[in-house]
Protein backbone atom coordinates (compact mmCIF):
# COMPACT_ATOMS: atom_id res chain seq x y z
CA UNK A 1 0.00 0.00 0.00
CA UNK A 2 1.37 3.40 -0.84
CA UNK A 3 1.80 5.89 1.99
CA UNK A 4 1.32 8.98 -0.11
CA UNK A 5 -0.77 9.51 -3.25
CA UNK A 6 0.03 11.75 -6.19
CA UNK A 7 -2.87 14.02 -5.14
CA UNK A 8 -1.32 14.38 -1.69
CA UNK A 9 2.07 15.19 -3.22
CA UNK A 10 0.46 17.91 -5.34
CA UNK A 11 -1.32 19.28 -2.28
CA UNK A 12 1.92 19.27 -0.24
CA UNK A 13 3.73 21.02 -3.11
CA UNK A 14 1.03 23.70 -3.09
CA UNK A 15 1.34 24.14 0.70
CA UNK A 16 5.13 24.44 0.30
CA UNK A 17 4.66 26.93 -2.57
CA UNK A 18 6.40 24.73 -5.12
CA UNK A 19 5.16 24.42 -8.70
CA UNK A 20 5.73 20.88 -9.94
CA UNK A 21 5.03 19.31 -13.31
CA UNK A 22 3.03 16.11 -13.74
CA UNK A 23 6.28 14.24 -14.35
CA UNK A 24 7.88 15.65 -11.19
CA UNK A 25 4.75 14.81 -9.21
CA UNK A 26 5.13 11.17 -10.26
CA UNK A 27 8.85 11.10 -9.40
CA UNK A 28 8.35 12.74 -5.99
CA UNK A 29 5.42 10.44 -5.18
CA UNK A 30 7.61 7.40 -5.74
CA UNK A 31 10.55 8.81 -3.78
CA UNK A 32 8.54 10.23 -0.89
CA UNK A 33 6.58 6.99 -0.64
CA UNK A 34 9.85 5.05 -0.26
CA UNK A 35 11.16 7.49 2.38
CA UNK A 36 7.91 7.49 4.37
CA UNK A 37 7.68 3.70 4.21
CA UNK A 38 11.24 3.54 5.50
CA UNK A 39 10.37 6.04 8.27
CA UNK A 40 7.50 3.88 9.48
CA UNK A 41 10.00 1.52 11.07
CA UNK A 42 9.75 3.97 13.99
CA UNK A 43 6.36 2.38 14.71
CA UNK A 44 8.21 -0.72 15.97
CA UNK A 45 9.04 1.30 19.07
CA UNK A 46 6.68 1.85 21.96
CA UNK A 47 6.99 5.55 22.74
CA UNK A 48 3.75 5.88 24.74
CA UNK A 49 5.52 7.24 27.83
CA UNK A 50 8.51 8.88 26.18
CA UNK A 51 8.61 12.69 26.16
CA UNK A 52 9.51 14.33 22.82
CA UNK A 53 12.89 16.08 22.40
CA UNK A 54 12.74 19.33 20.49
CA UNK A 55 16.04 20.64 21.78
CA UNK A 56 18.98 18.79 23.34
CA UNK A 57 20.15 21.30 25.94
CA UNK A 58 18.39 22.12 29.15
CA UNK A 59 17.54 25.70 28.39
CA UNK A 60 14.25 27.49 28.29
CA UNK A 61 13.05 31.04 27.70
CA UNK A 62 16.42 32.73 27.26
CA UNK A 63 15.75 36.35 28.20
CA UNK A 64 17.65 39.56 27.56
CA UNK A 65 17.08 43.17 28.55
CA UNK A 66 14.72 44.98 26.22
CA UNK A 67 17.04 47.73 25.06
CA UNK A 68 16.07 49.65 21.92
CA UNK A 69 18.77 49.73 19.24
CA UNK A 70 18.87 51.23 15.77
CA UNK A 71 17.39 49.13 12.98
CA UNK A 72 19.12 48.44 9.69
CA UNK A 73 19.52 51.34 7.26
CA UNK A 74 16.88 51.22 4.50
CA UNK A 75 19.58 51.09 1.86
CA UNK A 76 20.98 47.87 3.34
CA UNK A 77 17.56 46.29 3.73
CA UNK A 78 16.70 46.88 0.08
CA UNK A 79 20.15 46.10 -1.24
CA UNK A 80 19.34 42.52 -2.29
CA UNK A 81 15.71 43.08 -3.30
CA UNK A 82 14.83 41.73 -6.77
CA UNK A 83 12.42 44.65 -7.19
CA UNK A 84 11.78 47.80 -5.16
CA UNK A 85 10.04 51.12 -5.36
CA UNK A 86 9.86 54.16 -3.04
CA UNK A 87 11.80 52.42 -0.30
CA UNK A 88 9.62 49.32 -0.34
CA UNK A 89 9.76 45.77 -1.69
CA UNK A 90 7.75 45.55 -4.89
CA UNK A 91 5.82 42.35 -5.71
CA UNK A 92 3.40 41.28 -8.47
CA UNK A 93 -0.31 41.91 -8.01
CA UNK A 94 -1.78 40.10 -5.02
CA UNK A 95 -5.34 40.20 -6.37
CA UNK A 96 -6.05 39.68 -10.05
CA UNK B 1 57.75 21.08 2.37
CA UNK B 2 54.81 23.28 1.39
CA UNK B 3 53.96 26.16 3.73
CA UNK B 4 50.66 24.62 4.75
CA UNK B 5 52.39 21.43 5.88
CA UNK B 6 53.40 23.43 8.93
CA UNK B 7 51.03 23.79 11.88
CA UNK B 8 49.75 27.16 13.08
CA UNK B 9 52.23 27.18 15.96
CA UNK B 10 55.12 26.60 13.55
CA UNK B 11 53.88 29.22 11.08
CA UNK B 12 53.59 31.74 13.90
CA UNK B 13 57.20 30.99 14.87
CA UNK B 14 58.27 31.60 11.27
CA UNK B 15 56.30 34.85 11.12
CA UNK B 16 57.89 36.19 14.29
CA UNK B 17 61.35 35.25 13.08
CA UNK B 18 60.55 37.09 9.83
CA UNK B 19 61.24 33.95 7.80
CA UNK B 20 57.87 34.44 6.15
CA UNK B 21 55.27 37.20 5.95
CA UNK B 22 51.50 37.06 6.15
CA UNK B 23 51.46 38.01 2.47
CA UNK B 24 53.48 34.85 1.73
CA UNK B 25 50.75 32.77 3.38
CA UNK B 26 48.00 34.45 1.37
CA UNK B 27 50.10 34.14 -1.82
CA UNK B 28 50.52 30.44 -1.11
CA UNK B 29 46.73 30.02 -0.91
CA UNK B 30 45.99 31.79 -4.18
CA UNK B 31 48.93 30.14 -5.93
CA UNK B 32 47.71 26.71 -4.90
CA UNK B 33 44.12 27.56 -5.86
CA UNK B 34 45.35 28.65 -9.32
CA UNK B 35 47.26 25.36 -9.63
CA UNK B 36 44.68 22.83 -8.47
CA UNK B 37 41.20 24.29 -8.13
CA UNK B 38 40.39 23.77 -11.78
CA UNK B 39 40.55 20.07 -10.93
CA UNK B 40 39.15 20.11 -7.38
CA UNK B 41 36.53 22.87 -7.85
CA UNK B 42 36.28 23.58 -4.13
CA UNK B 43 35.81 27.36 -4.29
CA UNK B 44 32.66 29.16 -5.43
CA UNK B 45 33.85 32.72 -4.75
CA UNK B 46 37.32 34.12 -4.08
CA UNK B 47 38.07 37.07 -1.82
CA UNK B 48 41.45 37.84 -3.35
CA UNK B 49 41.61 41.62 -3.29
CA UNK B 50 40.38 41.92 0.30
CA UNK B 51 42.58 39.03 1.46
CA UNK B 52 45.73 40.60 0.03
CA UNK B 53 44.87 43.97 1.56
CA UNK B 54 44.27 42.30 4.92
CA UNK B 55 47.62 40.48 4.65
CA UNK B 56 49.41 43.80 4.12
CA UNK B 57 47.63 45.29 7.10
CA UNK B 58 48.64 42.32 9.27
CA UNK B 59 52.24 42.48 8.06
CA UNK B 60 52.34 46.08 9.28
CA UNK B 61 50.80 45.02 12.56
CA UNK B 62 53.47 42.32 12.87
CA UNK B 63 56.20 44.94 12.51
CA UNK B 64 54.72 47.49 14.92
CA UNK B 65 52.53 45.78 17.51
CA UNK B 66 52.90 43.15 20.20
CA UNK B 67 49.37 41.75 20.56
CA UNK B 68 48.20 39.28 17.93
CA UNK B 69 44.98 37.36 17.36
CA UNK B 70 44.86 33.62 17.95
CA UNK B 71 44.71 32.84 14.21
CA UNK B 72 46.99 35.68 13.19
CA UNK B 73 47.57 35.67 9.42
CA UNK B 74 45.99 32.27 8.86
CA UNK B 75 44.19 31.81 5.52
CA UNK B 76 40.76 30.28 5.93
CA UNK B 77 38.03 29.09 3.57
CA UNK B 78 34.38 29.45 4.57
CA UNK B 79 31.51 27.16 3.66
CA UNK B 80 29.08 29.11 1.54
CA UNK B 81 26.16 28.87 3.98
CA UNK B 82 27.91 31.17 6.48
CA UNK B 83 27.10 34.79 5.72
CA UNK B 84 30.04 37.07 4.97
CA UNK B 85 29.42 40.79 4.75
CA UNK B 86 30.03 42.06 1.23
CA UNK B 87 31.15 38.61 0.02
CA UNK B 88 28.62 36.66 -2.04
CA UNK B 89 26.94 33.87 -0.06
CA UNK B 90 24.91 31.38 -2.10
CA UNK B 91 24.39 28.15 -0.08
CA UNK B 92 25.31 26.65 -3.50
CA UNK B 93 21.72 27.41 -4.54
CA UNK B 94 20.47 29.25 -7.60
CA UNK B 95 17.90 30.90 -5.36
CA UNK B 96 20.74 32.87 -3.68
CA UNK B 97 23.00 33.17 -6.75
CA UNK B 98 23.51 36.91 -6.24
CA UNK B 99 23.06 37.30 -2.46
CA UNK B 100 25.37 39.92 -0.96
CA UNK B 101 25.03 39.73 2.85
CA UNK B 102 24.65 42.95 4.81
CA UNK B 103 26.14 41.52 8.00
CA UNK B 104 28.75 39.02 9.16
CA UNK B 105 27.94 35.76 10.93
CA UNK B 106 29.18 35.74 14.55
CA UNK B 107 31.87 33.21 13.61
CA UNK B 108 33.12 35.65 10.95
CA UNK B 109 33.34 38.47 13.50
CA UNK B 110 35.32 36.15 15.75
CA UNK B 111 37.64 35.18 12.91
CA UNK B 112 38.25 38.88 12.20
CA UNK B 113 39.05 39.47 15.87
CA UNK B 114 41.44 36.51 15.71
CA UNK B 115 43.22 38.09 12.69
CA UNK B 116 42.38 35.26 10.29
CA UNK B 117 42.13 35.99 6.57
CA UNK B 118 39.12 34.91 4.51
CA UNK B 119 40.33 33.43 1.21
CA UNK B 120 36.93 32.60 -0.26
CA UNK B 121 33.67 30.68 -0.09
CA UNK B 122 33.48 26.93 -0.48
CA UNK B 123 31.16 24.66 -2.41
CA UNK B 124 28.61 22.45 -0.66
CA UNK B 125 25.42 20.51 -1.26
CA UNK B 126 22.63 23.01 -1.82
CA UNK B 127 21.50 24.31 1.61
CA UNK B 128 23.73 21.60 3.17
CA UNK B 129 21.35 18.86 2.03
CA UNK B 130 23.46 15.99 0.81
CA UNK B 131 26.43 13.73 1.44
CA UNK B 132 28.53 14.18 -1.69
CA UNK B 133 28.43 17.87 -2.72
CA UNK B 134 26.81 16.61 -5.94
CA UNK B 135 23.71 18.62 -5.00
CA UNK B 136 25.50 21.93 -5.51
CA UNK B 137 23.57 24.17 -7.88
CA UNK B 138 26.83 25.38 -9.42
CA UNK B 139 29.70 22.89 -9.71
CA UNK B 140 30.99 19.42 -8.96
CA UNK B 141 33.73 19.30 -6.31
CA UNK B 142 36.08 16.36 -6.64
CA UNK B 143 37.96 14.35 -4.04
CA UNK B 144 41.66 15.35 -4.13
CA UNK B 145 42.65 11.70 -3.48
CA UNK B 146 40.78 10.48 -6.56
CA UNK B 147 39.16 12.98 -8.90
CA UNK B 148 36.57 10.40 -9.99
CA UNK B 149 35.21 10.27 -6.45
CA UNK B 150 33.08 12.60 -4.33
CA UNK B 151 34.65 14.64 -1.52
CA UNK B 152 31.68 13.84 0.72
CA UNK B 153 29.22 16.45 1.88
CA UNK B 154 27.67 18.65 2.56
CA UNK B 155 30.91 20.52 3.50
CA UNK B 156 32.70 18.88 0.54
CA UNK B 157 34.35 22.09 -0.65
CA UNK B 158 35.72 22.80 2.85
CA UNK B 159 37.26 19.34 3.30
CA UNK B 160 38.59 19.17 -0.27
CA UNK B 161 40.20 22.63 -0.05
CA UNK B 162 42.10 21.66 3.13
CA UNK B 163 43.11 18.26 1.72
CA UNK B 164 44.31 19.87 -1.52
CA UNK B 165 46.47 22.34 0.42
CA UNK B 166 44.53 25.37 -0.84
CA UNK B 167 43.88 26.62 2.70
CA UNK B 168 45.15 25.32 6.05
CA UNK B 169 41.83 26.13 7.78
CA UNK B 170 38.17 25.90 6.80
CA UNK B 171 34.78 26.22 8.42
CA UNK B 172 32.02 23.76 7.66
CA UNK B 173 28.61 23.04 9.14
CA UNK B 174 27.28 19.70 10.35
CA UNK B 175 23.58 18.80 10.62
CA UNK B 176 23.81 15.02 10.16
CA UNK B 177 27.52 14.47 9.46
CA UNK B 178 28.33 17.26 7.01
CA UNK B 179 31.70 18.09 8.60
CA UNK B 180 32.82 14.62 9.74
CA UNK B 181 31.86 12.65 6.64
CA UNK B 182 33.72 14.86 4.11
CA UNK B 183 36.65 15.10 6.56
CA UNK B 184 36.78 11.28 6.56
CA UNK B 185 36.54 11.07 2.75
CA UNK B 186 39.26 13.69 2.25
CA UNK B 187 41.64 12.53 5.01
CA UNK B 188 41.47 15.65 7.18
CA UNK B 189 40.36 16.55 10.72
CA UNK B 190 36.77 17.77 11.14
CA UNK B 191 34.90 18.45 14.38
CA UNK B 192 31.19 18.91 15.00
CA UNK B 193 31.03 20.77 18.30
CA UNK B 194 28.39 20.22 20.99
CA UNK B 195 25.08 21.77 19.98
CA UNK B 196 25.23 25.30 21.42
CA UNK B 197 29.05 25.51 21.59
CA UNK B 198 29.33 27.76 18.52
CA UNK B 199 26.89 30.51 17.61
CA UNK B 200 24.64 29.77 14.65
CA UNK B 201 23.93 33.45 14.04
CA UNK B 202 24.57 34.00 10.34
CA UNK B 203 24.57 30.29 9.48
CA UNK B 204 21.78 29.98 6.92
CA UNK B 205 19.44 27.64 8.79
CA UNK B 206 18.72 24.11 7.55
CA UNK B 207 17.60 22.24 10.70
CA UNK B 208 17.92 24.60 13.63
CA UNK B 209 17.90 21.98 16.40
CA UNK B 210 20.79 20.07 14.75
CA UNK B 211 23.00 22.56 12.86
CA UNK B 212 26.46 23.42 14.20
CA UNK B 213 29.40 25.24 12.61
CA UNK B 214 32.78 23.56 13.13
CA UNK B 215 36.46 23.53 12.11
CA UNK B 216 38.18 21.51 9.36
CA UNK B 217 42.00 21.38 9.40
CA UNK B 218 44.89 19.07 8.70
CA UNK B 219 45.93 18.52 12.33
CA UNK B 220 44.13 18.16 15.64
CA UNK B 221 46.11 21.02 17.17
CA UNK B 222 45.09 23.44 14.42
CA UNK B 223 41.52 22.24 14.82
CA UNK B 224 41.62 23.09 18.53
CA UNK B 225 42.90 26.61 17.77
CA UNK B 226 40.10 27.25 15.31
CA UNK B 227 37.40 25.96 17.69
CA UNK B 228 38.89 28.15 20.42
CA UNK B 229 38.50 31.22 18.22
CA UNK B 230 34.84 30.66 17.28
CA UNK B 231 33.31 29.16 20.46
CA UNK B 232 31.24 30.72 23.18
CA UNK B 233 28.01 32.44 24.14
CA UNK B 234 26.50 34.88 21.67
CA UNK B 235 23.56 37.13 22.52
CA UNK B 236 22.50 36.90 18.85
CA UNK B 237 21.87 33.13 19.15
CA UNK B 238 19.68 32.21 22.10
CA UNK B 239 20.59 28.54 21.65
CA UNK B 240 24.30 29.26 22.11
CA UNK B 241 25.24 27.93 25.53
CA UNK B 242 26.39 29.90 28.53
CA UNK B 243 29.16 27.42 29.27
CA UNK B 244 32.79 28.44 29.76
CA UNK B 245 35.12 27.76 26.86
CA UNK B 246 38.18 25.86 28.13
CA UNK B 247 41.69 26.14 26.67
CA UNK B 248 41.46 23.38 24.07
CA UNK B 249 45.12 23.42 23.06
CA UNK B 250 46.27 22.85 26.63
CA UNK B 251 44.18 19.64 26.62
CA UNK B 252 46.56 18.14 24.04
CA UNK B 253 48.79 16.42 26.58
CA UNK B 254 49.31 13.19 24.67
CA UNK B 255 48.30 11.31 27.82
CA UNK B 256 45.34 8.93 27.55
CA UNK B 257 46.44 6.51 30.27
CA UNK B 258 43.32 4.97 31.85
CA UNK B 259 40.93 6.35 29.22
CA UNK B 260 37.74 4.29 28.92
CA UNK B 261 36.53 3.80 25.36
CA UNK B 262 33.13 2.45 24.35
CA UNK B 263 32.80 0.82 20.93
CA UNK B 264 29.15 0.41 19.90
CA UNK B 265 28.55 -2.94 18.22
CA UNK B 266 26.07 -1.19 15.93
CA UNK B 267 28.95 0.88 14.49
CA UNK B 268 30.98 -2.12 13.38
CA UNK B 269 28.13 -4.30 12.18
CA UNK B 270 26.12 -4.72 9.03
CA UNK B 271 26.71 -2.16 6.29
CA UNK B 272 30.23 -1.23 7.45
CA UNK B 273 32.87 -2.44 5.01
CA UNK B 274 35.40 -5.00 6.21
CA UNK B 275 38.34 -2.70 5.41
CA UNK B 276 36.87 0.20 7.37
CA UNK B 277 36.11 -2.12 10.28
CA UNK B 278 39.70 -3.36 10.25
CA UNK B 279 41.10 0.21 10.19
CA UNK B 280 39.04 1.07 13.27
CA UNK B 281 40.13 -2.08 15.11
CA UNK B 282 43.76 -1.24 14.27
CA UNK B 283 43.22 2.29 15.60
CA UNK B 284 41.83 0.86 18.84
CA UNK B 285 45.04 -1.20 19.19
CA UNK B 286 47.07 1.99 18.87
CA UNK B 287 44.97 3.62 21.59
CA UNK B 288 45.35 0.52 23.79
CA UNK B 289 49.12 0.73 23.37
CA UNK B 290 48.86 4.29 24.73
CA UNK B 291 47.12 3.10 27.89
CA UNK B 292 43.44 3.24 26.99
CA UNK B 293 41.01 0.35 27.35
CA UNK B 294 37.95 -0.41 25.24
CA UNK B 295 34.82 -2.46 25.57
CA UNK B 296 31.96 -3.24 23.26
CA UNK B 297 28.69 -1.49 24.17
CA UNK B 298 25.28 -1.06 22.57
CA UNK B 299 23.47 2.04 21.34
CA UNK B 300 20.30 0.04 20.77
CA UNK B 301 18.30 2.73 18.95
CA UNK B 302 20.98 3.48 16.35
CA UNK B 303 19.04 1.79 13.56
CA UNK B 304 16.19 4.27 14.05
CA UNK B 305 18.40 7.35 13.79
CA UNK B 306 18.24 7.70 10.02
CA UNK B 307 14.43 7.74 9.86
CA UNK B 308 14.23 10.03 12.89
CA UNK B 309 16.70 12.42 11.34
CA UNK B 310 15.02 12.66 7.94
CA UNK B 311 11.65 13.41 9.50
CA UNK B 312 12.95 16.01 11.95
CA UNK B 313 15.56 17.71 9.74
CA UNK B 314 13.17 17.89 6.79
CA UNK B 315 10.39 19.30 8.96
CA UNK B 316 12.68 22.03 10.29
CA UNK B 317 13.97 22.68 6.77
CA UNK B 318 10.47 23.10 5.38
CA UNK B 319 9.90 25.91 7.88
CA UNK B 320 13.37 27.47 7.56
CA UNK B 321 13.35 27.54 3.77
CA UNK B 322 9.97 29.26 3.61
CA UNK B 323 11.87 32.56 3.68
CA UNK B 324 13.17 32.10 0.14
CA UNK B 325 10.24 33.67 -1.67
CA UNK B 326 11.77 36.07 -4.19
CA UNK B 327 10.69 39.17 -2.26
CA UNK B 328 13.60 40.40 -0.15
CA UNK B 329 16.68 38.80 -1.65
CA UNK B 330 17.91 36.26 -4.15
CA UNK B 331 16.43 34.97 -7.35
CA UNK B 332 12.97 35.93 -8.61
CA UNK B 333 11.21 34.38 -11.59
CA UNK B 334 10.50 36.51 -14.67
CA UNK B 335 7.21 34.86 -15.47
CA UNK B 336 4.67 35.30 -12.72
CA UNK B 337 1.04 36.25 -13.05
CA UNK B 338 0.42 37.11 -9.41
CA UNK B 339 2.04 36.90 -5.98
CA UNK B 340 1.33 33.22 -5.20
CA UNK B 341 2.43 32.25 -8.69
CA UNK B 342 5.62 34.29 -8.19
CA UNK B 343 6.40 32.39 -4.96
CA UNK B 344 5.82 29.02 -6.63
CA UNK B 345 7.74 29.72 -9.83
CA UNK B 346 10.64 31.37 -7.99
CA UNK B 347 11.04 28.43 -5.61
CA UNK B 348 10.62 25.81 -8.33
CA UNK B 349 13.19 27.44 -10.58
CA UNK B 350 15.54 28.31 -7.70
CA UNK B 351 15.68 25.07 -5.67
CA UNK B 352 17.19 21.76 -6.80
CA UNK B 353 15.41 18.42 -6.51
CA UNK B 354 16.90 17.28 -3.19
CA UNK B 355 15.86 20.53 -1.53
CA UNK B 356 12.35 20.27 -2.98
CA UNK B 357 12.12 16.64 -1.83
CA UNK B 358 13.03 17.52 1.74
CA UNK B 359 10.76 20.56 1.85
CA UNK B 360 7.87 18.37 0.72
CA UNK B 361 8.72 15.54 3.14
CA UNK B 362 8.85 18.09 5.97
CA UNK B 363 5.65 19.81 4.91
CA UNK B 364 3.94 16.40 4.81
CA UNK B 365 5.29 15.34 8.22
CA UNK B 366 4.06 18.58 9.77
CA UNK B 367 0.70 18.68 8.01
CA UNK B 368 -2.61 18.21 9.75
CA UNK B 369 -3.38 14.54 10.36
CA UNK B 370 0.26 13.41 10.04
CA UNK B 371 1.99 15.52 12.69
CA UNK B 372 1.57 13.01 15.54
CA UNK B 373 2.33 9.96 13.41
CA UNK B 374 5.55 11.29 11.93
CA UNK B 375 6.96 14.47 13.46
CA UNK B 376 6.05 13.88 17.09
CA UNK B 377 6.90 10.19 16.86
CA UNK B 378 10.37 11.12 15.57
CA UNK B 379 10.83 13.61 18.42
CA UNK B 380 10.06 10.83 20.90
CA UNK B 381 12.52 8.44 19.27
CA UNK B 382 15.08 11.24 19.43
CA UNK B 383 14.71 11.08 23.21
CA UNK B 384 15.49 7.34 23.14
CA UNK B 385 18.59 7.93 20.99
CA UNK B 386 19.78 10.68 23.32
CA UNK B 387 19.31 8.36 26.32
CA UNK B 388 21.42 5.66 24.60
CA UNK B 389 24.35 8.09 24.63
CA UNK B 390 23.70 9.22 28.22
CA UNK B 391 23.73 5.61 29.39
CA UNK B 392 27.07 4.84 27.72
CA UNK B 393 28.68 8.07 28.94
CA UNK B 394 27.88 7.12 32.55
CA UNK B 395 30.69 4.56 32.32
CA UNK B 396 32.93 5.65 29.46
CA UNK B 397 34.92 8.75 28.47
CA UNK B 398 34.49 8.55 24.71
CA UNK B 399 32.68 6.49 22.08
CA UNK B 400 34.73 5.38 19.08
CA UNK B 401 33.72 3.94 15.72
CA UNK B 402 34.12 4.63 12.02
CA UNK B 403 32.91 7.97 10.61
CA UNK B 404 31.46 6.38 7.47
CA UNK B 405 30.59 2.82 6.41
CA UNK B 406 32.90 3.00 3.36
CA UNK B 407 35.59 5.28 1.94
CA UNK B 408 34.65 7.88 -0.73
CA UNK B 409 32.32 6.55 -3.42
CA UNK B 410 32.32 7.37 -7.13
CA UNK B 411 30.68 10.47 -8.58
CA UNK B 412 27.18 9.50 -9.73
CA UNK B 413 27.23 6.21 -7.84
CA UNK B 414 24.46 7.10 -5.38
CA UNK B 415 22.52 9.91 -7.02
CA UNK B 416 19.64 7.84 -8.42
CA UNK B 417 18.12 6.74 -5.11
CA UNK B 418 17.81 9.21 -2.20
CA UNK B 419 17.67 6.44 0.44
CA UNK B 420 20.97 4.93 -0.73
CA UNK B 421 22.63 8.33 -0.39
CA UNK B 422 21.06 8.90 3.07
CA UNK B 423 22.42 5.54 4.35
CA UNK B 424 25.91 6.96 4.11
CA UNK B 425 25.21 9.03 7.25
CA UNK B 426 24.09 6.24 9.62
CA UNK B 427 27.16 6.62 11.86
CA UNK B 428 27.18 10.40 12.11
CA UNK B 429 23.47 11.26 12.42
CA UNK B 430 22.93 9.86 15.96
CA UNK B 431 25.56 12.34 17.23
CA UNK B 432 23.57 15.33 15.95
CA UNK B 433 20.32 13.95 17.36
CA UNK B 434 21.95 13.62 20.80
CA UNK B 435 23.66 17.02 20.47
CA UNK B 436 27.04 15.64 21.56
CA UNK B 437 30.37 16.56 19.92
CA UNK B 438 32.22 14.30 17.48
CA UNK B 439 35.39 14.44 15.43
CA UNK B 440 36.69 12.57 12.40
CA UNK B 441 40.44 12.03 12.07
CA UNK B 442 42.39 10.01 9.49
CA UNK B 443 43.02 6.42 10.66
CA UNK B 444 44.14 4.57 7.55
CA UNK B 445 43.79 4.07 3.81
CA UNK B 446 41.88 1.56 1.71
CA UNK B 447 43.07 1.36 -1.91
CA UNK B 448 44.59 4.82 -1.58
CA UNK B 449 41.44 6.37 -0.10
CA UNK B 450 41.39 7.81 3.44
CA UNK B 451 39.35 6.23 6.25
CA UNK B 452 37.98 8.32 9.12
CA UNK B 453 37.93 7.44 12.82
CA UNK B 454 35.04 9.00 14.72
CA UNK B 455 35.54 9.98 18.35
CA UNK B 456 32.39 11.09 20.18
CA UNK B 457 32.39 12.85 23.55
CA UNK B 458 30.08 14.08 26.28
CA UNK B 459 28.23 17.38 25.98
CA UNK B 460 30.78 20.24 26.06
CA UNK B 461 33.70 17.83 26.46
CA UNK B 462 35.51 18.65 23.20
CA UNK B 463 38.72 18.72 25.28
CA UNK B 464 38.69 14.96 25.85
CA UNK B 465 37.93 14.31 22.17
CA UNK B 466 40.88 16.49 21.18
CA UNK B 467 43.16 14.83 23.73
CA UNK B 468 42.38 11.36 22.35
CA UNK B 469 42.56 12.49 18.72
CA UNK B 470 45.87 14.23 19.30
CA UNK B 471 47.40 11.24 21.11
CA UNK B 472 46.38 9.01 18.20
CA UNK B 473 47.73 11.49 15.66
CA UNK B 474 51.09 11.70 17.42
CA UNK B 475 51.37 7.91 17.36
CA UNK B 476 50.53 7.59 13.64
CA UNK B 477 51.47 9.13 10.30
CA UNK B 478 48.14 9.18 8.46
CA UNK B 479 47.71 12.95 8.82
CA UNK B 480 51.03 13.52 7.06
CA UNK B 481 49.91 11.80 3.85
CA UNK B 482 48.95 14.13 1.04
CA UNK B 483 47.11 13.53 -2.21
CA UNK B 484 49.07 14.05 -5.43
CA UNK B 485 47.33 16.55 -7.66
Amino acid sequence: MSRISIEQVKHVAHLARLAITEEEAEMFTKQLDAIITFAEQLNELDTENVPPTSHVLNMKNVMRDDVPTAGLPLEDVLKNAPDQQDGQFRVPAILE
Amino acid sequence: MALFDYKLSELHGMLHKKEISVSDLVDESFKRIAEVDEKVQAFLTLNEEQARAKAKELDEKLATETEFGLLFGMPIGIKDNIVTKGLRTTCASKILYNFDPIYDATVMERLHEADAITIGKLNMDEFAMGSSTENSGFQLTRNPWDLERVPGGSSGGSAAAVAAGEVPFALGSDTGGSIRQPAAFCGVVGLKPTYGRVSRYGLVAFASSLDQIGPITRTVEDNAYLLQAISGLDPMDSTSANVDVPDYVSALTGDIQGLKIAVPKEYLGEGVSEEVRQSVLDALKVLESLGATWEEVSLPHSKYALATYYLLASSEASANLARFDGVRYGYRTDNAKNLIDMYKQTRSEGFGNEVKRRIMLGTFALSSGYYDAYYKKAQKVRTLIKRDFENVFEKYDVIIGPTTPTPAFKIGEKTSDPLTMYANDILTIPVNLAGVPGISIPCGFVDGLPVGLQIIGKHFDESTIYRVAHAFEQATNYHKQKPTL
